[in-house]
C-alpha cells in the first residue's frame, strides 16, 4: 500500500509571532521554521503503518518556496521514502493546496493520504476535507486512532462530546489530532541517508492547477488585550454576577 | 547498549562563529589543494543561531580574512556604526566622555551594528555550501577518548531519556562521532571544554578565567527616535563601583534597538541580582528616552569570558583544540568577541589541514598555538590585557588607569595584572546588606518569567535535569544558609527557587530546568561549585531571533 | 442576498452552536435559513422552526444523514447551494468537518473560525493560535464559513416563526460508516473539550488541598487543571497541566485558584470566554486578565463557593 502524506513549513511552534508594525501580516523574517507539528504526527502514523507491514511506500509532499526541501528531508529523515515538491512563491491557501495534492493523487494512487488537521500558522483545518472532495473519497478527520481493518480503515475521531468511529472503505483521507502518536526523534545517520532520497520538484502549472488566492488579508492585528476586569467583594457577588452578568452558569 | 560511530575527518561541536569559520576555512584549504577533508559540525540548538546571543558591533576584519567577498554574499552586515557615545550614569544623571578622549577600544569606525545570530545563520549556509555536514538539533555530550587518551570524538546525547534516567518510548540512543581531530566550539563555558579543561591541565600556569553575565533585550522604538548606526555604552549606574560591567544600546535596522547590561560574575554581594540591575538601569533618562512607546520584543543572557590573554587556556591537546571562547578569545577592552572567535576558528583549521595533509591523526596541533602567537589577534589581545584587573576593582580609579594603559603606554604597561576566579569572591549573605529592587512596572521593566517567554526556550519536560548538582544537601546546607540563595538572584532564566511547605518550613531548592536559556551562569557563579551545566537532549533552549 | 446556516443537532434538540451561527448570519443582512439534515428529525426541525430571526427551516429526513457523515451532508448541501450567497456553521468538530467538503466542490474558499462580520464579504478570523488577528476578503459567488461561537451571542431559541420545507435527500455516497460513539460520561470531563475549567495553582500548598479544588470543579460540571507550578510541587498530575507547555483550553468560564499568573500560564487560557480569579496577592498578574477577581484567601473563599453555587 502507498500512502501519501502532505507537510508543510510553517513558523516553529516555539517561536512567539508579531504583528507587524503596519499591520500588513505577521513578522516573519528570521524566525525558525519547522514541520507543522500535526504534520509531523502523520508522517510518524505512516512510518508506524509501514512499520507494521500494512504500507510498502511513503511519499511526502509539500508545496511552496524551495526551502520547503528542508521540510521534506525531514520527512524523509523520519522515514518517508521518497518527496515531491510543487514550488512556487505564490500565496498557497487550503484550495489551491486541495486541487495541488488532488493532482498529485491521481498520479501517484496512494490507498491512504494523511494530512495534519491543522497548519499552525492558518489553522484553517480544510485542506484535508476538500482534498477528499475534490477526490470523492471518504474521509476521517481529527484522528486519534487509525486501524487498517480488511480493505478499509477504522478511523477514531475526537469530537467535542468525546470519541466516534467510523469505518471508511480506501482509498481514504485522513487528518490526524494530537493524541494519535508522539513523532520519533530524528537520528543523524537518518538525516545522512534522507539526503540521497530522491526529491521530485514541479510547478503548478506543469500540474494544470490556477493557484491563485482567493481570499485576500486586509489587515493583521494584535488581538485585543484582555483588560482587567473587576474586582468583587466577596463570592456572594461572584456567583452573583457569574449567573446574572456573564451568564456563564 | 552500543552506538553507532560514524568517522569523519574532523568533528566540530559547536556552530557559533569559531565552529563555523573553522568549518569554513577547512573546506576551503580542502577546495585549494584539491583534496577532500571531511567536516562534521553538530549545534545544540535547533539550527544555526538559535543559541546565539550577543551585543553585536562587529570588527569585519576577521569575516573579511575569510570570506572576502562577504558583502556581495549578502551577509548581514548592513547596518555600519555611525555614532559612538560613552556615559557614566549616576542614579538620574551622567557624564558623557568627549570622543577625542576615548581609547582606541572603544572607537567603532568602520564596524557593524548586525545580530549575532543572523550572522552565525548566513555563515552556516556558506559551511553547507561548501560542503560541511552541519546538523543542527544534536548536542555533543560526551568526549570520547582513544586507547591512548587522545580525544577521538564526542557522541551525541541520547534522546527521549525518562525524568528517571530510563529510556522512554521515543528513547533513541546518541551516535558517535568519530575524527582525526576534534575543535571544541561550545561558546564561553563549555561543558565539554570544562571537561577537557580539567583532564588535560589545560588552565596549568594560566591566569584563572573570569566571567561576565550579558542580559539583553531586543526593543522594537518609535520610529523617530532610531538612528541606526548608533552605538552607545554606559559605565557606572546602576552597578556599585567595586563590581564590573556596564551597558550597552545599539540601533540596529527595522527600528530595532538591541540593549543589554553586562556584571561581572566576579561580584561579592550575592544578594545582587544581574536581571534586576539590568531592569533598574532602563529607567535612566539617558536610556528610557529611546524605549519609551516602544516595545519589547525579544529577551536573552549569556556569560561571557573576559579574562583576556592571560586567562587563555592552553589551546590544545592529544586529538583537538578549544576555539573561539570555549578558550576565551572576546577582547573584553573592545567589548567584542566574534572577530576573535572567527579568527582563532582559522588558525586552528590551518594547524589542522595542516596536519591532515602530513597524513597525522590525533595528536597535538601545536602549529594552531604557535600561529596564534605570531597573530594579529594576539597582539590585539596583549594590548587590551590589563583591561579587566583595572575594571575589577574600582570604576574610578580602574578606569583612569586603563586610560592611562590604553593612551599613554598605548597598552605596552610593563605589568601584566592577575585575576581570581568569581566564585570565590562572593561574601557571605551575612556580610553583606541586602538590596532592594523595584517592583516591574510592566511598560519599561519585566519580570523574569515574561521575560524568558520571549527567549522561546522549550526543553522536554521528562528528561533528567541538565543543572547537576554534585552533592544534593548543598543547595539548602550551604548555599541558603550561608550565601542566602544567590543562584535565586543570579539566573536570568528564574530557573531555581526556594520552595518550602504549607507552613513555611523544610526549604528545597526546585530547579525549574525548562526555563533555561544556556547562559551557564550558576556553573561560574555558584559558591562551591556544587552546580554542573550539562547539555540537556539536542535541539532544546532558547530559540533567539534578530539577537 | 440569503444565508444558509446547517444546524448542528441531534435529531431532538438544536444544538447551542447553530444558534450562534445564526448570530452571525443574520448580520449579514439577507434572509437567513436552517437546513436541519437528519434521519426521524422532526422534533429537531419544530425546535428550529422557533429560532428567532430565521425565514425558512429546510429539512431532509433520510437515513444517510442520521449520523452526520461528512460526505453525504456535503453532497446534501452542495445540492441546494446555488440558492444562497452564504453558507455557515458553527466551528465545532461537526462543522469543522464537512463544510469545507462543501466549499472545495463548489470551488470556493472557505473563511474558518470567523469571530466578527465587518460586512457581506469581510470577516475577521484569529490565525497563529489566536495570537494574531486578520480580516480577510472574499470575492467568491458563496461565501462559506465556520463560525466560532464564543465570538457571537446565541439567536434565541424561541419566538421565531419559520416556515418547514421538505428537502429532497440526496445520494447516499456510502463511503462511510458510522460504527460507535463514545462519549464522554460526565464524571469528569476532558480538559480539551469542557466549557468550564477549574485550576489549582501553586496557592493550593498541598496535592491533599487540592482536593478542594476538585471539589469546586465538581460542583460547576467542570474539568480540572493545574498550574505548571502544582505540577511541579506534586499537587497534581502531569496531564492536568495548562500552559504554555501544557494544555491550550478556551471554555466559556476558567476558574484560577491560587495561581499567580504568569505568562506562561495566560498563554494556556488567555482565550477563556470568562476568567475568575481567587488569590490572596492583589498583585498577582492573574488579576491583571480576570473579568471577576476575588482578593481572598482560597481556603475561605472555595468552600464558600461551593455552598453558594449549591443555592438556587
Amino acid at each position: 500500500m502507498k500512502i501519501l502524506v502532505a507537510v508543510k513549513r510553517v513558523v516553529d511552534f516555539n517561536v512567539k509571532v508579531r504583528v507587524k508594525s503596519d499591520n500588513s501580516g505577521v513578522e516573519t523574517a528570521n524566525l525558525k521554521m519547522s514541520m507543522n507539528p500535526f504534520d509531523e504526527i502523520a508522517v510518524e502514523e505512516a512510518i508506524k503503518l509501514k512499520e507494521a507491514g500494512s504500507a510498502t511506500e511513503i511519499v511526502a509532499v509539500s508545496m511552496g518556496p524551495a526551502a520547503c526541501q528542508e521540510t521534506l528531508r525531514s520527512a524523509m529523515a523520519m522515514g518517508a521514502d521518497r518527496a515531491i515538491l510543487v514550488q512556487t512563491d505564490v500565496e498557497l491557501q487550503p484550495l489551491a493546496v486541495a486541487k495541488l495534492l488532488h493532482a498529485i493523487l491521481k498520479k501517484e494512487n496512494p490507498q491512504l493520504v494523511i494530512l495534519g488537521k491543522q497548519a499552525i500558522d492558518d489553522d484553517s483545518n480544510q485542506t484535508g476535507q476538500m482534498l477528499a472532495a475534490l477526490a470523492n473519497l471518504p474521509q476521517g478527520t481529527f484522528a486519534s486512532k487509525v486501524k487498517l481493518s480488511g480493505d478499509g480503515v477504522e478511523v477514531t475521531r475526537e469530537i467535542d462530546g468525546g470519541l466516534e468511529t467510523v469505518a471508511l472503505k480506501l482509498p481514504a483521507i485522513i487528518t490526524t489530532d494530537l493524541r494519535l502518536n508522539t513523532p520519533r526523534y530524528v537520528t543523524l545517520p537518518n538525516i545522512m541517508k534522507a539526503k540521497k532520497k530522491p526529491l521530485e520538484t514541479m510547478t503548478p502549472e506543469s500540474l494544470g492547477v490556477d493557484v491563485k488566492p482567493r481570499l485576500k488579508t486586509l489587515k493583521v492585528q494584535e488581538p485585543p488585550k484582555r483588560k482587567p476586569g473587576a474586582k468583587v467583594a466577596d463570592v456572594k457577588e461572584l456567583v452573583a454576577k457569574l449567573r446574572s452578568e456573564a451568564k456563564v452558569i | 547498549m552500543t552506538r553507532e560511530a560514524m568517522e569523519f575527518d574532523v568533528v566540530i561541536v559547536g556552530g557559533g562563529p569559531a565552529g563555523l569559520s573553522a568549518a569554513i576555512r577547512l573546506k576551503q584549504i580542502a577546495s585549494e589543494a584539491e583534496r577532500d577533508i571531511s567536516v562534521c559540525l553538530i549545534e545544540k540548538g535547533s539550527e544555526i543561531g538559535a543559541h546565539i546571543i550577543s551585543g553585536a558591533v562587529m570588527d569585519p576584519r576577521a569575516l573579511t580574512e575569510l570570506l572576502p567577498s562577504w558583502k556581495e554574499d549578502g551577509a548581514p552586515l548592513k547596518i555600519p556604526v555611525t555614532e559612538d557615545r560613552f556615559l557614566f550614569l549616576s542614579e538620574k544623571g551622567s557624564f558623557r566622555v568627549p570622543n577625542f578622549l576615548l581609547p582606541p577600544v572603544f572607537q567603532n569606525h568602520g564596524n557593524y551594528v548586525v545580530s549575532l545570530s543572523n550572522v552565525c545563520r548566513w555563515l552556516g549556509q556558506q559551511a553547507e555550501a561548501l560542503g560541511v555536514e552541519v546538523y543542527a538539533g544534536f548536542a555533543g555530550q560526551e568526549v570520547l577518548y582513544d586507547e591512548n587518551g587522545a580525544v577521538k570524538g564526542v557522541a551525541t546525547s541520547d534522546m527521549g531519556v525518562g525524568k528517571d534516567g530510563k529510556p522512554t518510548e521515543a528513547y533513541q540512543p546518541g551516535v558517535e562521532l568519530l575524527a582525526k581531530y576534534t575543535l571544541f566550539a561550545e561558546g564561553c563555558r563549555g561543558h565539554l571544554g570544562r571537561q577537557l579543561e580539567t583532564r588535560f591541565k589545560l588552565h596549568d600556569g594560566t591566569e584563572p578565567q573570569v566571567y561576565g553575565i550579558g542580559i539583553k533585550e531586543l526593543w522594537e522604538i518609535a520610529p523617530e527616535k532610531h538612528r541606526p548606526g548608533l552605538v552607545m555604552h554606559t559605565a557606572g549606574w546602576p552597578l556599585p563601583s567595586d563590581t564590573y560591567g556596564g551597558s550597552f544600546l545599539y540601533h540596529f535596522e527595522n527600528n530595532l534597538v538591541a540593549i543589554g547590561l553586562v556584571v561581572g560574575l566576579g561580584y561579592s554581594n550575592p544578594y545582587l541580582s544581574p536581571f534586576e540591575e539590568f531592569q533598574r538601569y532602563k529607567k535612566h533618562p539617558e536610556i528610557r528616552q529611546f524605549l519609551e512607546g516602544g516595545r519589547r520584543v525579544g529577551y536573552g543572557a549569556r556569560a561571557i569570558t573576559a579574562g583576556g590573554l592571560q586567562a587563555l587556556p592552553k589551546l590544545v591537546f592529544p586529538g583537538g583544540g578549544l576555539v573561539g571562547d570555549d578558550a576565551g578569545f572576546l577582547n573584553a577592552a573592545r567589548i567584542k568577541g566574534s572577530h576573535a572567535a572567527i579568527k582563532s576558528g582559522m588558525l586552528a583549521a590551518e594547524a589542522v589541514a595542516q596536519a591532515l595533509a602530513q597524513g597525522r591523526r590525533r595528536d597535538q596541533l601545536e602549529a594552531y598555538p604557535k600561529g596564534f602567537q605570531t597573530s594579529w589577534l594576539r597582539e590585539e589581545l596583549y594590548r587590551a590585557r590589563n583591561f579587566k584587573p583595572w575594571m575589577s576593582g574600582n570604576l574610578w580609579f580602574g578606569s583612569f588607569m586603563f586610560g592611562i594603559d590604553q593612551m599613554l603606554l598605548r597598552g605596552k604597561a610593563p605589568w601584566t595584572l592577575h585575576l581570581k576566579p568569581d566564585h570565590t569572591k562572593l561574601k557571605k549573605a551575612s556580610e553583606c546588606e541586602p538590596i532592594s529592587y523595584p517592583k516591574p512596572d510592566g511598560v519599561l521593566t519585566f519580570d523574569r518569567l515574561s521575560s524568558v517567554f520571549l527567549s522561546n526556550t522549550n526543553h522536554e519536560e521528562n528528561q533528567p535535569s541538565h543543572l547537576t548538582l554534585k552533592d544534593p544537601t548543598v543547595p539548602i546546607r550551604v548555599n541558603l544558609d550561608l550565601y542566602a540563595a544567590p543562584e535565586t538572584r543570579y539566573c536570568p532564566a528564574a530557573v531555581y527557587e526556594i520552595v518550602r511547605d504549607a507552613a513555611g518550613k523544610n526549604p528545597r531548592l526546585q530547579i525549574n530546568a525548562q526555563n533555561c536559556v544556556h547562559c551557564k551562569t550558576c556553573d561560574i557563579k555558584d559558591p562551591t561549585q556544587n552546580i554542573v551545566w550539562v547539555a540537556p537532549q539536542g535541539g532544546e533552549g532558547p530559540v533567539y531571533v534578530n539577537m | 442576498m440569503a444565508a444558509l446556516v446547517i444546524a448542528e443537532h441531534d435529531n431532538r434538540l438544536i444544538r447551542s452552536g447553530t444558534l450562534n451561527a445564526v448570530s452571525a448570519a443574520t448580520k449579514l443582512g439577507g434572509e437567513v435559513h436552517v437546513l436541519v439534515a437528519g434521519h426521524q428529525c422532526g422534533a429537531a426541525a419544530a425546535a428550529a422552526k422557533q429560532i428567532a430571526g430565521i425565514a425558512k427551516v429546510r429539512v431532509a429526513d433520510a437515513p444517510q444523514y442520521k449520523d452526520g457523515l461528512a460526505e453525504s451532508l456535503a453532497a446534501l448541501v452542495v445540492s441546494i447551494a446555488k440558492e444562497y450567497t452564504h453558507i455557515l456553521t458553527p466551528a465545532t468538530t461537526f462543522g469543522k468537518n464537512f463544510l469545507p467538503r462543501v466549499a472545495a466542490l463548489l470551488d470556493v474558499a472557505q473563511i474558518s473560525d470567523v469571530v466578527a462580520v465587518e460586512n457581506p464579504d469581510t470577516f475577521v478570523r484569529p490565525i497563529y493560535a489566536g495570537n494574531a488577528m486578520a480580516t480577510v476578503q472574499s470575492s467568491d459567488r458563496i461565501k462559506v464559513i465556520t463560525v466560532r461561537t464564543t465570538a457571537f451571542d446565541a439567536a434565541a431559541a424561541s419566538g421565531g416563526s419559520a416556515t418547514v420545507e421538505p428537502v429532497a435527500p440526496a445520494a447516499d455516497a456510502a463511503q462511510s460508516k458510522m460504527l460507535g460513539q463514545e462519549l464522554t460520561k460526565s464524571e469528569r470531563p476532558e480538559l480539551a473539550g469542557a466549557k468550564i475549567v477549574v485550576s489549582g495553582g501553586r496557592g493550593v500548598g498541598s496535592a491533599e488541598n487540592f482536593k478542594l479544588v476538585g471539589q469546586l470543579a465538581d460542583k460547576m460540571g467542570a474539568a480540572l487543571g493545574a498550574s505548571r507550578a502544582a505540577v511541579d510541587a506534586g499537587f497534581a498530575p502531569n496531564d492536568y497541566q495548562v500552559g504554555q507547555t501544557g494544555k491550550i483550553v478556551a471554555p466559556d468560564l476558567y476558574v484560577a485558584v491560587g495561581i499567580s499568573g504568569a505568562i506562561q500560564h495566560l498563554a494556556g487560557m488567555k482565550d477563556s470566554r470568562v476568567i475568575v480569579a481567587i488569590n490572596k496577592d492583589a498583585d498577582a498578574p492573574i488579576f491583571q486578565v480576570a473579568d471577576y477577581g476575588l482578593v481572598a484567601d482560597l481556603f475561605q473563599a472555595v468552600p464558600e463557593l461551593i455552598s453558594e453555587l449549591d443555592k438556587k
